[in-house]
């Protein structure tokens, strides 16, 4: 039986594999190349390198200012996500579970903000910023972030509240729990894994964003990664030991909770686009 | 229903409440935006000056006719094979190919294919441009050591391939992303099925188009919105690998956006092209989204 499986398998494996090895290699470069001198980089782009050099990293993280595009986006990861699936909750519920008149109207009208891009209301939000003078600061990248993610969230958060059991909402309302207790106290430790899948996707949306950072941010010392890692390659596009560092402090942090979550993220970014 | 009934002595606007702090946060930075993106749409206006000159569908009427538009919208018509086509293809192929039997270890590989949708466009753009650096790149140093000299090219700085080259990273971040969708769906079919098309005397190619694609309108769906919106909102890829350039080689909307509204301060036309993007990413998802429900009916 079990050499009937490896034999019908064994094709399988190899095109899987040699998808696989398509996706690796270049991520496998990459990683190689951070750690090399320039005349190693000439070499060859997959040979290994001599000795595990950490000069790229640390020229990023000091001289690139790595360190504080590092600061500046985790600040704004962290309390994005925190906001997010705070808010995101609260809306859910209310879609979901509560009486509330408007709810007809107002659900396709938070949902509007999950599909269209950030180029939609850049201009706006550019000029905004400047009027109330947030550009430079935290809150230029926070609000707008938060902005767009309530609107998945709430999508997500609100499929999840129309499937949580009904007798369980029943007998907190029985027990004299008030409709916040029946939130945190009943339905918020069942939300537990849809929650943190949305803190994942909340995580890696805010992280990787580009666009709104590049344009609500001015100063140097106030972008985050990504903007970050696009203007030192404008500048070192030829050194590429120093790029490979810089893309992997990057990627470092986002990979790391993908490794720990990947069921989370693949079931997000699959799921998604179906429920509404 | 019965959950969203009134608890005893509960107003009746009690969800507003709940609501009220998102939705404030939501309207403001974003729906009050779009709003005003599309009212921009019809002025000229340079962004610095204090009075704009309402032009009606001037703006509009321009984009019929200008090369730069035109041109920026067809490659992201272009994209959507490379984001799109291209990865579904490989997708369907491979599901067909592995799907009917549970694989062992498919958590590993799905793992490993999904990584590209992970990472920041910034970092994929940048490994690319490495790759694809003529002198010590990956490609070209690769085409050499099997002895295709002659296939080596500058390929991000050639008017006719730098749109493909960009294209093709994005099939990179794509087709892991559409193989472990359709695997998942196939998983999902009844072996019966396929075993009774079997003594049917039905081949390979009939269950395919019989029983697998039917089967699969629901991953479909997925991966036609995710994917095809990639391909139009397409921005942070071409800002890190060519800035549309050579020429406007791989010009696209959202850089074109990006460009005209904070490097050349036409706001009332960057504003009409946003517009256009906007209505046509919604436009294309709720097609997409009336195919895929009407195949669950």
């Amino acid at each position: 039986m079990r050499g009937r499986y490896w034999k019908r398998a064994i094709p399988n494996y190899v095109v899987l594999s040699l998808f696989l090895l398509l996706v690796f290699i270049p991520i496998i470069g990459l990683v190689f190349s951070a750690f090399k001198t320039d005349a190693e980089v000439v070499k060859g782009p997959l040979t290994l390198p001599s000795q595990l050099r950490l000069d790229a990293f640390k020229e990023a993280w000091t001289t690139g200012r790595f360190n504080l595009f590092f600061r500046n986006s985790v600040v704004v990861t962290v309390v994005v996500v925190i906001a997010s699936v705070f808010l995101s909750t609260l809306m859910g519920y209310a879609f979901a579970l509560l009486p509330m008149p408007g709810k007809k109207v107002l659900y396709p009208l938070v949902l509007l903000g999950y599909m269209v891009p950030f180029e939609a209301v850049i201009i706006p939000l550019y000029h905004m910023m400047n009027r109330i003078d947030l550009v430079d600061t935290y809150w230029a990248l926070i609000l707008p972030q938060v902005g767009l993610s309530v609107s998945f969230g709430t999508l997500w958060m609100t499929s999840f509240f129309r499937t949580a059991p009904r007798e369980l909402i029943d007998a907190a309302a029985i027990d004299g729990c008030n409709r916040w207790q029946a939130l945190w106290r009943v339905l918020w430790p069942l939300a537990r894994p849809a929650v943190l899948t949305l803190v994942v996707l909340v995580f890696m949306w805010t992280w990787n964003e580009f666009l709104l950072a590049l344009v609500l941010v001015q100063k140097e010392t106030m972008r985050t990664l990504p903007v970050g890692l696009a203007f030192f390659q404008g500048r070192y596009s030829a050194n590429i030991p120093l790029m490979a560092a810089g893309s992997l402090i990057v990627a470092g942090p986002i990979l790391l909770v993908y490794i720990l979550f990947q069921r989370h993220f693949i079931r997000g970014m699959l799921g998604g686009a179906v429920k509404g | 229903m019965d959950h969203q009934q009134r608890w005893p002595g509960e107003s009746r606007y009690k969800g507003w409440f709940y609501l009220l702090p998102g939705l404030l946060i939501y309207l403001v930075f974003i729906f009050i935006p779009i709003l005003e993106t599309i009212r921009n749409s019809f002025y000229k206006w340079n962004g610095f000056s204090n009075t704009r000159e309402f032009i009606q569908l001037d703006n509009y009427a321009k984009l019929v006719h200008d090369a730069q538009f035109l041109k920026a919208l067809g490659n992201n018509f272009i994209f959507i094979i490379f984001y799109s086509l291209i990865p579904i293809l490989i997708g369907l192929f491979l599901a067909t190919l592995l799907g009917r039997k549970p694989i062992r270890g498919l958590t590993f590989f799905r793992t490993g294919l999904f990584l590209p949708q992970i990472l920041s466009m910034v970092v994929v753009g940048v490994t690319w441009r490495w790759i694809f650096n003529p002198t010590f790149g990956l490609l070209n140093t690769g085409l050499r050591a099997v002895g295709l000299d002659n296939l080596t090219r500058a390929w991000l700085g050639d008017f006719q391939l730098a749109l493909p080259s960009v294209g093709m990273v994005g099939t990179w971040v794509m087709y892991g992303f559409c193989m472990v969708l359709f695997l998942a769906g196939m998983q999902r079919i009844p072996e019966d099925q396929f075993e009774a098309a079997e003594l049917d005397g039905a081949n390979g190619f009939r269950q395919f188009f019989h029983i697998t694609l039917p089967s699969l309108r629901a991953e479909m769906g997925v991966a036609l919105i995710t994917t095809v919106i990639a391909a139009l909102r397409v921005f942070d890829l071409v800002y890190v690998t060519t800035r549309g350039g050579p020429g406007d080689s791989t010009l696209v909307t959202g850089f074109l956006v990006y460009r005209s509204a904070f490097q050349q301060n036409q706001l009332g036309y960057a504003s009409a092209i946003a517009t256009i993007m906007t209505v046509l990413i919604l436009v294309i998802s709720l097609l997409i989204l009336r195919f895929q429900s009407r195949g669950e009916e």
